[in-house]
């Protein structure tokens, strides 16, 4: 009992968070319609919660901080959705296939997950990045091509199973035609796992994408980002820490909604681990 | 398991082939290094034709590879664009003092997971259980850049009691560390607890207790030594986001070691370098895990019997 009201003040926890900054980011055009751009030299460094109008304090040129927190979100959410579903599609559809068919396409595909997964992709997309230069498009490829055997690998053994149990044998049976068999019937019963997979791999691409802006390798630094932010930040960490202290704020608190949410997720599609007495 | 080590090496030295060829095409793709080597002075073609000589950037790519696989087995990893360097002196500067942080960091983890998550497994549910369930998601969500920067204001700025970079004496060590060490202790810790979880309800546990062991022994000695098998997996599939981890946070605190000389590279566009720094350690990553599946013949009999 008092698990379970754990639990779902966990939920609780994790989609208001992830809501509301997900609502926040959305509306933030309609909020800060400067896009936190507005300059105030007359203003700058005014320390958090010491003025309404710049309830988290201004940086150095006497932009809101708060807008700017606001506004960044869009980089972060972008990047880590976007790249997400591209990997997730690419690897749900790869999955269905080599785990049905099988042949010598799984095994390529299997062997291939292997060596992916294996790569140092942080130090891989540091030498492309730094090499290539970044935009948020290169980004998001990037990142799906780094992820999508993930997908494929949970996707392909759950097909693995499911293309042995009656309902699909009993399809084909009677004369269903395999891409129906695949969608209609595979399909959805392999979902739950990629959706926890989802859910925390956009936690994770957003500290990803943040931290190569952070180190100035991923987003262009004119453009409000989490990670932009705090590289900014870091030099005036001696007399304005409230420049620093809000973007990384966001950023996690962005990861443990989610963090939340996917944990919640995964108890709820797999009780072997739940923490229940 | 000859069989199991020797597709483990063919996978190992496949996923070495497959970074040193990504990090050619990389450098490649990147255009001429000797016009922007050059640019701002007034140089003739013959100039830029001298030093695309002297860099070795005339030849066809596949003798580029070749040179640049050659010199990563030899040593010879070339000179630094910048200053002309033995870039393989330069690696073997920084490497040792990234390894460093990432053994200690490890271990520092280790040493706080391994308790706790056994202490969560067994009151399983209980207040503890919840508790550090919660701390860990917390841990896992901090980004590790913007933790380093934390721990920056409050023990450097606030409390002036470490210094906020750079690697002089053990201070310097204790903060890279600590950043390092609290994010892997938030995934290690539920690691333990569920591998805990799965060994707890072995028959053999159940015997111990039912023999009247002590629960320290049980626990220490029965369920941990039959954890060790995932716990090492894990800890090998980890180990690439680990050095991953490190070489950003070194960039926080001007930390020497091959994270700030791949960035510095990447300032001064200085590939020699940052081809080195990242083949470097791709293979470290590589020989961690096939080391790892060696153990792992050697702590499991299974393994080995197969």
């Amino acid at each position: 009992m008092r698990f379970s009201r754990l639990r779902s003040l966990e939920f609780l926890v994790g989609a208001g968070l992830t809501g509301a900054i997900v609502l926040a980011v959305v509306c933030s055009g309609l909020l800060f319609p400067d896009g936190g751009d507005a300059m105030d030299l007359a203003m700058r460094l005014v320390p958090p919660f010491a003025s309404l109008a710049h309830p988290f304090g201004t940086d150095p040129l006497g932009r809101d901080v708060l807008a700017r927190v606001v506004v960044g979100g869009q980089i972060s959410l972008t990047v880590g959705v976007l790249s997400v579903a591209g990997a997730a599609i690419v690897g749900t559809f790869a999955g269905l296939v080599a785990g049905y068919y099988r042949g010598v396409w799984d095994s390529i595909l299997m062997r291939w997950a292997d060596v992916q997964l294996a790569l140092p992709f942080i130090l891989i997309a540091i030498t492309f990045a730094a090499i290539l230069g970044t935009d948020m498009w290169k980004l998001i490829a990037f990142m799906a091509i780094a992820q999508w055997v993930q997908y494929a690998r949970v996707v392909r053994s759950a097909t693995l199973v499911l293309r042995e149990r009656e309902f699909v044998i009993s399809a084909h049976a009677v004369g269903v035609r395999d891409p129906v068999i695949l969608w209609r019937h595979i399909l959805p019963n392999a979902m739950a796992p990629v959706l926890v997979l989802m859910t925390l791999n956009v936690a994770n691409n957003i500290l990803l994408e943040s931290s190569l802006t952070f180190l100035g390798l991923g987003i262009d630094p004119l453009i409000p980002s989490w990670g932009g932010m705090l590289a900014d930040g870091r030099t005036y960490l001696q007399t304005a820490w409230w420049v620093s202290v809000f973007p990384g704020l966001a950023i996690m608190l962005t990861v443990l909604g989610l963090n939340l949410l996917g944990d919640w997720l995964r108890d709820l599609v797999d009780p072997t681990t739940r923490s229940e007495t | 398991m000859a069989r199991f080590l020797l597709r483990r090496l063919g996978l190992a030295v496949f996923v070495v082939l497959v970074v040193t060829l990504l990090v050619a095409w990389a450098v490649r793709l990147s255009g001429d290094p000797a016009v922007m080597l050059a640019e701002g002075s007034t140089v003739t073609e013959q100039d830029l034709q001298n030093i695309r000589k002297a860099l070795g950037l005339d030849r066809s790519f596949a003798a580029q590879y070749a040179g640049f696989v050659g010199g990563m087995v030899t040593g010879d990893m070339g000179n630094s664009f910048m200053g002309g360097r033995a870039v393989g002196g330069m690696v073997r500067q920084a490497l040792p003092l990234t390894l460093m942080l990432a053994g200690l960091s490890l271990l520092v983890s280790l040493a706080l997971s391994i308790p706790l998550g056994i202490h969560a497994a067994v009151h399983r549910g209980g207040v503890a259980d919840q508790a550090i369930r919660i701390v860990s998601l917390v841990g896992l969500s901090f980004p590790n850049f913007w933790l380093a920067i934390m721990l920056v204001l409050v023990f450097s700025i606030a409390l002036g009691w470490l210094p906020p970079s750079g690697a002089d004496g053990v201070s310097a060590v204790i903060m890279p560390v600590m950043t390092m060490g609290v994010i892997l202790t938030a995934t290690n810790v539920r690691l333990v607890r569920t591998a805990m979880l799965e060994t707890l309800s072995a028959q053999y546990i159940t015997v111990a207790r039912s023999k009247g062991l002590g629960e320290a022994v049980v626990l220490y000695k029965h369920a941990l030594t039959n954890c060790a098998i995932p716990l090492i997996t894990y800890i090998g599939l980890q180990f690439g986001g680990l050095i991953g981890g490190v070489v950003v946070v070194e960039r926080v605190f001007n930390w020497p070691g091959m994270g700030s000389l791949a960035f510095d590279a990447v300032a001064s566009r200085d590939y020699p370098v940052l081809q080195a720094v990242v083949t470097v350690l791709a293979v470290v990553i590589v020989l961690v895990n096939l080391l790892i599946d060696l153990v792992y013949g050697v702590v499991d009999p299974r393994v080995r019997a197969e």
